[in-house]
């Protein structure tokens, strides 16, 4: 597979180490009440989707940048990867 | 209609007209007091069960495609019962138990062989864990041997033992393990099922539960809607999806494994064999191909295909280990979809939905537990109790703490 | 039998080859199965089952029958297609699957036996008695089965990989290939070629049609000196394209030295991934046969590959050869035939309406109904309208239409369709992204078609990416339609065999049917139909015709089946890619290696690391002897060891001390300047991940180790943290493992040794406390790290320094220590020293375990947020109450072993009963006696207990005494002094 990273172009997706679901960005708060159960969702369910997928990789033979890919779990097909990093702020930023 | 000696000799010499065929096609009744979706091998092998053991009537298999399309159809044929945890080591050598006498007990061929399987050591640290491994192997009823490297090198000279980068230095040894003709596993489930009334219904997929209070009360399928007094899925890999439909979401995720055969060779390999230092294990099927793969591909993925990188590790890795098969080819490669769960190990356990039960994560070591697996759901379905040696397969287990895990590796079915 | 004129053999040699311990000779240009051939050589193998006599059936990758162990001693391999071994001189080949001699094979009494192999069979019998199952018949069938056998001996020869990059691959060199790529590099696209064969051209070469009404090979001759002449273009040649991977990547092989005797310094195979932007898939159709009885005498051939043998090779099977077609095409071959001299016995064509192309006996509506001869055709039965009657024909040239190669096509799971008109499965709309199909893979086989398609195609595909390209001047060639009939097998009651390899039979497919094994893929498994080393090339659409005539359906709503890569097969060593031995992993050195290996030590591999074992002494006759002297030097006076290894990650930024907070369980914010703190880091799920020590070295600056095992995914844990979950933190990271060398300096002597390296910096016990840390320079000016820390419980420090420093450090420090005693020790002596301390290491952090476990509980802060923390409360892990114990034999001299489970005494030793296990175990020269580490229920409660260490593995059982993990010091004092 080729990983279109945002900052370096088409790259061999070797090149990356897989975590999972982009969901993982979106820890809750361990000092929470409902802490146990939010974290549970958060650590071991999964939407698991055979379609649209947006995951996390890491570029650990390259520039080590989190990317979350968006790709298609059925065809293999890549629609598109941004920074996680920009990812995670914005989505800090929606939530203030 | 039984398999004999007599039987079979009589047939061919008159032509194999008394060959009928091994199971029926039925049509799908109204309803049906239980119906097991998923006709692979831990679908089938839960109707067998629950039919000859538990005395359920009224039962449907529920299959997409055709039976045994699954994982049973297309996997690396290994059983074993080498497992280390309390939470899982019992049930497999329980499953081993039933390998052992499967032939007997349903009149059909599966070639159970057991030949052995030899996990190979390169380090001390692994020496450790496999000693700590082989004797909860030994309090749980199942046989291990630690060998060493002349012991090893005794059973297998042709190993690399001149210049590997990581050294053999011994191996965790189950005699009983081995290999069995995954597709007549699958055949020999369904033809038993069969036999005792089952319906096995092909090209029956289902869309969707009917669920009122709680309560699951049916199917949508593709033929109609079939209704249900107890519902169990065994869909492996498409558990995701399937559950889905009920609005569950699971400790599961979607992987790809790739598994590879060679052309046929004369007698090499007798054993099962693990590569100890990369993702390499291998046997030799009774027609003579090298049966061989290594680890998932790693990405979520419902394609059913893998990709180049990791036929190339796997070949790297056995190569590596044995490099007399270099001259050998692949013939063919397939990429089967696998539940990875959270920890590794499977559930067996009832849903939050009344008369839903799930049979789901066995991640890449499913085929193994065909029998135990479909005899433990069985028994959860009849009973509502979980089998005695399933009993920690529980699907609550993550949130309550309870993990079974047997790589150490935590929350991320990939490394599993 | 004679060679016939022409052919592209060069003539001018001889090359002289074995087959069976029997010498022929051939021509460069040859094939071992043209040259076979050409020595009136038909009987070629045995089929898998029945040990049938075969011979060769097709001229390409196709080929089901003709295998042969190629080669000899280390280089042989099993199951080589004689139709794609490039004849070379020397060249040594073995007929396989036979006991006996290729003509007498003892085996073959299983054809005798056939009815109790049909479809099936295995599954209904071999079962009694039970036990013979394994003990008598199964090794049988195992003995009989496979095909060549693999040698014992690792494979001598160098495999290699490469990567490629292109904006179109052309895959197979024939009419439409060449046209393909012809357009694409004179458009300036970067191309690439790719063909399994030697030579180009397709069938172009199998083929007498001409192109602007000149031989073919004169417009193939023209256009690979043009390719020559285009740098943008590849040509490779004996390269297989064997898989559509995801994203335009596709795997090739090129056999680099296949057609040579040995490689000599060049490598044997190359695996190539070529990704491409754009891909014309022009892989050519395979012929199939029509099944009849006993179609599978030697001799009985396709009548393509005839063509091949007779145009290409100049080799006919026999002199006087019988035609069986269902079309024109076997027409063709015919008049080829004839036209070399070749004596045509008849041409038997399924149509009534058939008509002669030619001056040779035509029996129109008939069937070839049978055929005789053992090891070689020598007559067939004809039959029509009923009535038969026997011809003499040396071999049969059978022709039941093509297959489209649309293998690749359909790699991404797409499926074919079928198509009426051409009886043919075409690719279908679902292609890999980015293919274009042409020629007769795409159902465009004659000349013409080909030719024009291939550039189209071309054209096609570099538009996408917008690369224009313009359609050439094509050569004038054959357009003329090829009628053929929906005819697919001979009905009868004898065996007429679909699967040649595989002895499938028309039978087996009917009991397959009988016994409602109907959909394809029961079909495939009941039957093993196309699961031999062709993969159904030859038989998979016949065998789907015979099933949709017997269930009354269409072929299409039969099925098709899925092909999956490889195309045809690959070596395992070239998809190894040379990757092995020694070189299966890199080798990652310590700054001190070479020193050590100067020191004489012995190494051990640690993950990727080499690191120093031991360091043995003359006189010291066991490993034991040396790490007990190591050991006792460390604690007596001062042990030096190269601690690089462990990972480390340097924090920096205002917000790295809340960073760190939120990584490790303990507190780190609250860490002083100057000072290092023991750190546990959990995984998110609240076991144990990793440990190590934090430093800070200024506010804003904290350097962290972890254990040498998960230095990578640690790092990568970090910055996923970084990244992921706290972006709008101040902190960067960067790993320096590599970066300083670290040696770890123990022992009461430790800070003696110190002051004469230090440049005057206080390391007094008031000046540089336990746990403090800090910059200085050491040997007049070298910029060094020094840590007081210790794994061992004794007085110790970690010093690092740049990386290119470490050996001389090392060295400098065993010069000026060595009235102190400075003793360099290993891996097994660091072992020994950390399990009398009490500290856990790998063995203990398995990723099983938890902070409770390790008797680490307290320490993960429930005043802040931090990894981990939240899960590591659920209520089982709370539950939990095995504990960090130490273990010592009741009796000294009992073993201790790693691994043995812990039981009450007198409990009966089961998993319900299982209290624990031992993690880690020694021999302790301090307290001569061995030691172990392990979790226990209850642990802390059984200090002082006698419990039963159970290791039936090895036939121990140990009475073990719980103690403190901590056997060496349990205050601490050391540490402080």
């Amino acid at each position: 597979m080729l990983i279109p990273h945002p900052l370096l172009g088409l790259r061999d997706a070797q090149e990356f180490t897989y975590l999972g679901d982009a969901s993982l960005i979106h820890r809750p708060d361990g000092m929470a009440e409902n802490a146990a159960e939010t974290f549970f969702d958060y650590v071991y369910l999964r939407d698991n989707p055979a379609g649209v997928h947006r995951e996390l990789w890491f570029h650990e033979q390259g520039d080590r940048s989190w990317l979350v890919v968006t790709r298609d779990t059925t065809t293999h097909e890549i629609l598109g990867a941004e920074l996680a990093r920009d990812v995670a702020l914005a989505a800090k930023g929606g939530a203030q | 209609m039984r398999f004999s000696g007599f039987r079979v000799i009589k047939e061919a010499l008159t032509g194999y007209k008394g060959w009928g065929p091994l199971w029926r096609n039925p049509e799908p009744q109204p309803s049906y007091d239980y119906i097991i979706v998923g006709g692979g091998g831990h679908g089938l092998a839960t109707a067998y069960h629950l039919a000859k053991v538990f005395g359920g009537k009224r039962i449907a298999v529920l299959e997409r495609g055709w039976l045994g399309q699954g994982n049973i159809g297309r996997n690396t044929t290994i059983i074993r019962s080498n497992y280390l945890l309390p939470g899982n080591e019992p049930f497999y050598e329980f499953s081993m138990k039933l390998w052992e006498n499967m032939e007997q007990e349903f009149n059909f061929n599966a070639m159970v062989s057991q030949r052995g399987i030899l996990n190979l050591i390169h380090t001390d640290g692994q020496r450790d864990a496999y000693r700590r491994r082989g004797n909860a192997m030994r309090f749980a009823g199942a046989d291990s041997e630690l060998l060493d490297h002349e012991q090893v090198r005794a059973m297998y000279p042709w190993l690399n033992f001149e210049n590997a980068r990581f050294p053999i230095k011994g191996g965790l040894m189950q005699r009983r393990a081995g290999t069995a003709r995954h597709d007549g596993v699958a055949w020999g489930y369904a033809r038993g099922a069969d036999l005792l009334g089952v319906d096995l219904i092909q090209n029956c997929e289902v869309t969707g539960f009917r669920i009122e209070n709680g309560k699951v009360l049916g199917v949508e399928t593709s033929r109609g809607y079939i209704g249900a007094g107890k519902v169990g899925v065994a869909v492996a890999g498409m558990s995701g999806k399937v559950m889905a439909k009920a609005g569950m979401r699971l400790p599961i995720e979607t992987h790809v494994l790739q598994a590879f055969v060679s052309e046929g060779l004369k007698p090499f390999i007798d054993g099962v064999i693990t590569f100890g230092a990369g993702h390499f294990y291998v046997s030799q099927s009774d027609k003579g191909g090298l049966v061989f793969g290594g680890d998932i591909d790693g990405y979520n993925s419902y394609a059913q295909r893998g990709n180049l990188p990791v036929i190339e590790d796997v070949a790297e890795g056995g190569m590596a280990l044995m490099p007399a098969i270099g001259r050998a080819r692949l013939l063919r490669a397939w990429g089967g979809i696998m539940d990875m769960s959270m920890d590794g190990s499977p559930i067996i356990d009832r849903t939050p939905i009344e008369g839903l039960y799930l049979n789901a994560g066995w991640c890449y070591g499913g085929f193994k537990a065909t029998p135990a697996s479909g005899y433990a759901f069985a028994h959860l379905l009849a009973t509502d109790r979980p089998h005695e040696t399933a009993r920690f397969m529980r699907l609550d287990r993550f949130e309550r703490g309870y993990v079974i895990d047997e790589k150490g590796v935590g929350a991320q079915p990939n490394l599993h | 039998m004679s060679r016939l004129s022409g052919g592209l053999i060069d003539r001018s040699q001889r090359l002289s080859f074995t087959f069976d311990g029997k010498s022929y000779s051939g021509h460069p240009g040859d094939t071992l199965a043209s040259a076979l051939l050409a020595n009136d050589v038909r009987l070629m193998g045995r089929s898998f089952k029945y040990h049938r006599p075969r011979g060769v059936v097709s001229s390409g990758s196709e080929e089901p029958n003709a295998l042969v162990e190629l080669r000899s001693g280390a280089r042989q391999e099993p199951n080589t297609r004689a139709t794609m071994a490039e004849l070379y001189d020397g060249l040594i080949a073995n007929s396989q699957n036979r006991v006996g001699s290729l003509a007498f094979d003892l085996l073959a009494v299983n054809d005798l036996a056939s009815p109790f192999f049909a479809a099936g069979f295995y599954y209904k019998t071999f079962m009694w008695p039970k036990a013979f199952w394994e003990k008598l018949y199964e090794p049988m069938i195992r003995k009989a089965a496979g095909l060549g056998s693999l040698t014992k001996l690792a494979d001598p020869d160098d495999y290699d990989k490469g990567f490629l990059h292109c904006d179109l691959l052309v895959i197979g060199g024939g009419a439409a290939g060449l046209a393909a790529a012809l357009t694409a590099a004179r458009a300036g696209a970067r191309v690439i070629l790719a063909d399994e064969d030697f030579r180009l051209g397709g069938r172009l070469m199998a083929e007498t049609h001409t192109l602007n009404d000149a031989p073919a090979g004169d417009w193939i001759a023209a256009l690979e000196a043009e390719f020559d002449a285009l740098p943008n273009l590849r040509v490779m040649r004996r390269t297989t394209v064997f898989g559509a991977f995801d994203h335009g990547i596709y795997g090739a092989v090129e056999r680099v030295s296949d057609h040579l005797a040995t490689p000599g310094k060049a490598v044997r195979q190359t695996l190539w991934r070529i990704t491409a932007k754009r891909i014309v898939l022009a892989a050519g159709a395979t012929e199939r046969h029509i099944p009849f009885a006993n179609n599978d005498r030697p001799g009985v051939m396709l009548s393509g590959a005839m063509r091949t043998y007779a145009n290409r090779y100049a080799v006919s099977p026999a002199n006087r050869v019988a035609i069986f077609t269902n079309g024109d095409d076997g027409h063709r071959t015919a008049l080829d035939l004839m036209a070399k001299g070749v004596e045509i016995a008849g041409v038997i064509d399924t149509r009534t309406e058939a008509k002669a192309l030619g001056k040779y006996p035509l029996f129109a509506g008939a069937v070839v109904s049978n055929a005789k001869g053992r090891l070689g055709l020598k007559s067939l039965e004809i039959t029509r309208d009923g009535t038969s009657h026997w011809i003499e024909a040396g071999a049969l040239g059978v022709s039941g239409g093509w297959n489209p190669n649309v293998h690749l096509a359909s790699h991404h799971r797409g499926r074919p369709v079928w198509d009426e008109a051409s009886l043919a499965f075409l690719p279908g709309t679902d292609l890999p992204p980015g293919m274009v199909v042409a020629g007769a893979a795409a159902g465009r086989g004659t000349t013409h078609g080909a030719l024009t398609s291939g550039a189209e195609a071309a054209v096609a595909a570099l538009g996408a990416i917008g690369i224009t390209a313009a359609l050439p001047d094509l050569p004038r060639a054959e357009d003329a339609p090829q009628a053929q009939s929906a005819f697919w097998h001979v009905p009868g009651k004898a065996r007429a065999w679909v699967d040649f390899q595989n002895d499938v039979t028309v039978k087996d497919v009917k009991l397959a049917r009988q016994e409602n094994m109907v959909p394809v893929e029961h079909l495939k498994r009941w039957t093993t139909l196309g699961m031999a080393t062709d993969q159904g090339k030859t038989a998979n659409v016949t065998a789907l015709a015979v099933m949709a005539e017997l269930t009354g359906k269409t072929i299409p709503q039969t099925g098709t089946t899925i092909f999956r890569p490889p195309y045809t097969g690959v070596s395992l060593a070239v998809l190894g890619g040379g990757d092995t031995g020694a070189h299966f992993r890199p080798r990652r050195l310590t700054p001190t290696h070479e020193w050590a290996k100067s020191q004489g030590a012995v190494f051990v591999e640690v993950g990727q690391w080499m690191r120093a074992q031991y360091f043995p002494r003359k006189g010291e006759t066991t490993w034991r002897e040396t790490v007990d002297r190591e050991v006792l030097a460390t604690r007596a006076g001062v042990g030096l060891c190269d601690v690089t290894t462990l990972g480390k990650v340097d924090v920096q930024g205002a917000d790295a001390g809340e960073f760190l907070n939120r990584i490790y369980a303990n507190a780190m914010a609250s860490l002083k300047v100057g000072m290092v703190r023991y750190g546990l880091m959990l995984r998110e799920d609240g076991h144990a991940y990793d440990d190590g020590t934090c430093a800070r070295l200024a506010e804003d600056h904290y350097v962290v180790t972890t254990t040498t095992a998960q230095a990578g995914p640690v790092y990568r844990h970090m910055e996923f943290a970084r990244q992921c979950l706290w972006p709008e933190l101040d902190v960067q990271l960067i790993s320096t493992t590599d970066a300083w060398a670290q040696i770890s300096v123990a022992g009461p002597n430790a800070r003696m040794l110190l002051e004469r390296i230090v440049d005057g910096f206080d390391i007094s016990n008031e000046g540089f406390p336990f746990m403090a840390c800090a910059e200085l320079t050491v040997c007049n000016g070298l910029r060094a790290r020094l840590f007081r820390i210790s794994f061992s419980g004794e007085l110790a420090y970690e010093i690092a320094v740049p990386a290119r420093y470490g050996a001389a450090l090392m060295g400098r420090m065993v010069e000026v220590g060595a009235d102190l005693g400075a003793t360099p020790y290993g891996t097994e002596a660091l072992g020994v020293l950390r399990i009398e301390k009490g500290h856990a290491a790998g063995n203990e952090l398995n990723g099983q375990t938890t902070a409770q476990m390790l008797g680490m509980g307290k320490m993960v802060s429930t005043k802040k947020d931090s990894i981990g923390a939240v899960m590591s409360r659920r209520e089982g892990m709370v539950a939990e109450t095995r504990t960090l114990v130490g273990l010592m034999p009741v009796d000294a001299t009992e073993p201790v072993t790693a691994g043995s489970h812990l039981f009450d005494e007198g409990a009966a030793q089961k998993t319900e009963t299982d209290l624990g296990w031992i993690t880690s175990a020694c021999y302790s020269p301090h307290l001569a006696s061995g030691i172990g580490l392990g979790f226990l229920a209850n642990g802390k409660d059984r200090i002082g207990q006698v419990v039963i260490a159970a290791n039936p593995l090895q036939g121990q059982s140990v009475r073990m005494r719980v103690v403190s993990p901590h056997f060496v010091d349990p205050e601490g004092g050391r540490l402080r002094d």
